[in-house]
C-alpha cells in the first residue's frame, strides 16, 4: 500500500474520507426529511383543497415550524440563534442550559474520579478488599443506575439538598467504575522486576505507590478519564429529566419532547454532542501534554 | 432512635469483615474449596452490605419515604410478582432483547463491510468512536414521535445505543488475528470469505463479546429511559417515574432489583458463552 506523509496523509486519510461520509450523511437526511414530513404537507394541502407541485412540497417540508425530521440547515439556524443571538443568561439560550449541565457534569466527573482512584488503591493494598469489593464493583455496573436517577434526585430534595448536587452524584456513580477498574489495571502494571527493585531498595510500601505505582498508572488513568467524562455527561442530562425540567440541556429535550418542539430536541441533541466530543478532546490534550512531560509518549 | 439494631448490624459488618480476612489467609489444597472460597467472599460482603443498610434504616428510624428497608423492598417484591413480570415483559423481553439483537447484528455486517471498504473505515469510523461517546438516549423523545409509544420506540433507542460500540469493536477485532497467521491461510489459497469465518472472526471473538457485554447493560439503560419521555401503561421505566411521583419508593427499589437481576444474569450468560467460545483464549487457559 502507498504510503502517504505529512499534509498529504492528513487530506486523504482524514479529511477526504470523512468528509465524504458526513456529505452522504447530510444528503440522506435531508432525503429523509423530505420523505417524513411531505405526509403532513399533503394533508394539509388536501384540507385546503388545493394542488402543490413537486417543488413546493419540497420546499414546504424544509421549512415546517414542528417538522417529524428538521432539516439541518433549520436546527444550525436554530442553535445560531439560542447561542449567539440570546443573551447568555437568558433562559432561552442553549449557552445558558449547556453551562448548567456542565457544570454538574465536571462535578461528577471530579468525584467519580476521586472515589475511583480511592477504590483502586485500597483494593490493590488490601486482599480483603480485592476479593470481597472487586465482584461488587463489576455487578454495580449491570444495574442501570440511570433508572435510579429519579429516586435519588426525589430523594435528596426531600431532605432538603436540591440543584447541582444530586445530578452530579449521578455522574458519579457512572465515572468512578471506569476509572477503579482501569486504576486497579494500572496501579498493578508495574513489572515484578520493578517491584523486586524496589524491594531491594528497602522502600516502603508508600515508597512503592509513589516512586513506581502511581506514575506507572498515569497512561490508565488517562484512558478511563476519557470514557469516564463522556459517561459522566450522560448521566448529568438524564440526571435533569426528572427534576421537573427547569434547566439544562436534558431539561430542553425533556420539554421539546413535552410541546412536540423537534427543533428544540434536535438542537439540545447536537449541543450535547459537541459538549461530549469537546470534553474526550481536552482530556485527551491533557493526557497528551503529561505524558509528553513524564516522558512516556510514543 | 434504636441503637441496639444499630449495634448488632455493625457487629455483623465487623464479623463478617474478620471472616472475610480469614477466608482470604487460607489455603486450601482442594480446588473445590478454594471456588466455594472464591464465591463465599463477595457473597459474606454482600449480605453484610444488606444488613447494615437494614440496621441503618431501623436504627435511624429513616422515613420509608426517604428510603426503604431491604426487608421491606423484598415484602414488596413477592407481593407483586404479577406487576413486575408485566413490566419486565413489556420492557425486556420486547423492547430490549429486539433492539439489542437488531443493534448488535446490524453493527458486526456493518463492521465487516468497513472493514473490506478501506475508504468507508478511514471515513466512517472516527464519526462511530465520536458517536459511541455521545449521550445517545437523548434521542429517545424523537424515537417516540417516530415510531409511536409502544415497544417499537424503545426498541430503535437500543439499536441506535448498542449498534456504535459494536461496530467499533468489531472492527477493532477483526484486526487482531496476526500476519503470521493471515500468511498461513493465503498458503493454503483460502479466499477472503475462508479467511474471514475461519480466522479472522474467530480471532475478533473477545472483542466481540466486549461489545456484547458493554450493550448488555446500554440496552437496559436505553430502554428504561426512553420509558420516561412516554409509553403505555407498562414497563419497568414507566413503573419507576410514576411510583417516584407516588412516593412508593418500595415499589422503585423492586423494579430496579429486577433490573439489576436482569442485567447481572444477562452479563453473567454472555460471560460464560465467551468461556466456551474463545475457550483458546490465553486469558481462559
Amino acid at each position: 500500500m502507498l504510503e502517504r506523509r505529512g499534509f498529504s496523509a492528513l487530506l486523504y486519510d482524514r479529511i477526504v474520507p470523512i468528509g465524504v461520509v458526513v456529505a452522504v450523511i447530510i444528503v440522506l437526511w435531508y432525503g429523509f426529511a423530505v420523505l417524513l414530513n411531505a405526509q403532513f404537507e399533503r394533508d394539509q394541502a388536501a384540507r385546503a383543497k388545493t394542488e402543490i407541485t413537486t417543488s413546493q412540497l419540497i420546499e414546504r417540508t424544509l421549512s415546517q415550524d414542528r417538522p417529524l425530521l428538521p432539516a439541518p440547515h433549520q436546527v444550525v439556524s436554530e442553535i445560531w440563534d439560542t447561542t449567539v443571538m440570546k443573551k447568555i443568561t437568558s433562559k432561552r439560550s442553549l449557552v445558558y442550559h449547556g453551562w448548567i449541565t456542565l457544570s454538574s457534569t465536571l462535578l461528577g466527573f471530579l468525584m467519580g474520579t476521586v472515589l475511583g482512584i480511592s477504590l483502586a488503591v485500597a483494593i490493590v493494598h488490601s486482599k480483603v478488599l480485592d476479593r470481597s469489593l472487586m465482584p461488587w464493583i463489576i455487578v454495580s455496573q449491570t444495574v442501570p443506575i440511570l433508572a435510579i436517577a429519579p429516586v435519588i434526585i426525589v430523594v435528596l430534595n426531600a431532605i432538603g439538598i436540591s440543584g447541582l448536587f444530586p445530578k452530579a452524584l449521578i455522574s458519579t456513580y457512572l465515572s468512578f467504575f471506569p476509572v477503579a477498574v482501569g486504576m486497579v489495571k494500572g496501579l498493578r502494571s508495574p513489572d515484578v522486576m520493578h517491584l523486586d527493585l524496589m524491594r531491594t531498595y528497602n522502600s516502603s510500601a508508600a515508597q512503592v505507590f509513589w516512586k513506581l505505582r502511581w506514575p506507572a498508572s498515569v497512561p490508565f488513568l488517562f484512558t478511563s478519564m476519557k470514557v469516564a467524562v463522556a459517561i459522566s455527561l450522560v448521566g448529568a442530562i438524564v440526571g435533569e429529566m426528572p427534576t421537573g425540567a427547569v434547566a439544562g440541556l436534558g431539561a430542553r429535550l425533556l420539554s421539546g419532547s413535552y410541546y412536540g418542539q423537534t427543533i428544540q430536541i434536535w438542537s439540545a441533541l447536537f449541543s450535547a454532542a459537541v459538549l461530549a466530543a469537546l470534553l474526550v478532546m481536552l482530556v485527551d490534550l491533557a493526557s497528551r501534554i503529561v505524558l509528553r512531560r513524564m516522558g512516556m509518549a510514543q | 432512635m434504636n441503637t441496639q439494631i444499630l449495634a448488632i448490624a455493625v457487629a455483623f459488618w465487623l464479623v463478617a469483615w474478620l471472616v472475610n480476612t480469614w477466608l482470604v489467609g487460607l489455603r486450601p489444597a482442594n480446588g473445590l474449596v478454594a471456588k466455594a472460597i472464591n464465591l463465599m467472599i463477595p457473597l459474606l460482603f454482600g449480605v453484610a452490605l444488606l444488613v447494615l443498610w437494614e440496621g441503618v434504616i431501623k436504627g435511624f428510624d429513616v422515613s420509608k419515604v426517604l428510603m426503604p428497608a431491604p426487608s421491606m423492598v423484598w415484602a414488596r417484591i413477592t407481593a407483586s410478582v404479577d406487576i413486575l413480570w408485566a413490566d419486565f415483559y413489556q420492557t425486556y423481553m420486547k423492547a430490549v432483547l429486539a433492539g439489542y439483537a437488531m443493534g448488535c447484528g446490524s453493527g458486526f455486517v456493518a463492521a465487516v463491510i468497513v472493514d473490506r471498504v478501506p475508504f468507508l473505515r478511514k471515513g466512517l469510523l472516527p464519526i462511530g468512536n465520536l458517536v459511541a461517546a455521545l449521550p445517545v438516549v437523548g434521542i429517545a423523545p424523537i424515537m417516540i414521535m417516530w415510531f409511536g409509544f409502544d415497544w417499537q420506540s424503545k426498541a430503535a433507542v437500543v439499536v441506535v445505543m448498542t449498534f456504535f460500540p459494536m461496530l467499533v469493536n468489531t472492527v477493532a477485532g477483526l484486526t487482531a488475528s496476526g500476519n503470521m497467521e493471515r500468511d498461513l491461510m493465503r498458503t493454503y489459497a483460502s479466499n477472503y470469505w475462508q479467511t474471514l469465518v475461519k480466522l479472522r472472526i474467530p480471532a475478533a471473538m473477545p472483542f466481540i463479546f466486549n461489545a456484547l457485554k458493554i450493550n448488555s447493560t446500554l440496552a437496559l439503560i436505553g430502554a428504561i429511559v426512553a420509558e420516561f419521555f412516554g409509553t403505555p401503561i407498562v414497563g419497568m421505566g414507566f413503573r419507576i417515574s410514576t411510583e417516584v411521583g407516588r412516593m412508593n419508593i418500595d415499589m422503585v427499589w423492586a423494579e430496579i432489583f429486577v433490573a439489576a437481576l436482569a442485567g447481572s444474569l444477562s452479563y453473567g450468560l454472555l460471560a460464560l458463552l465467551e468461556r466456551a467460545v474463545t475457550f483458546w483464549h490465553p486469558s481462559y487457559r
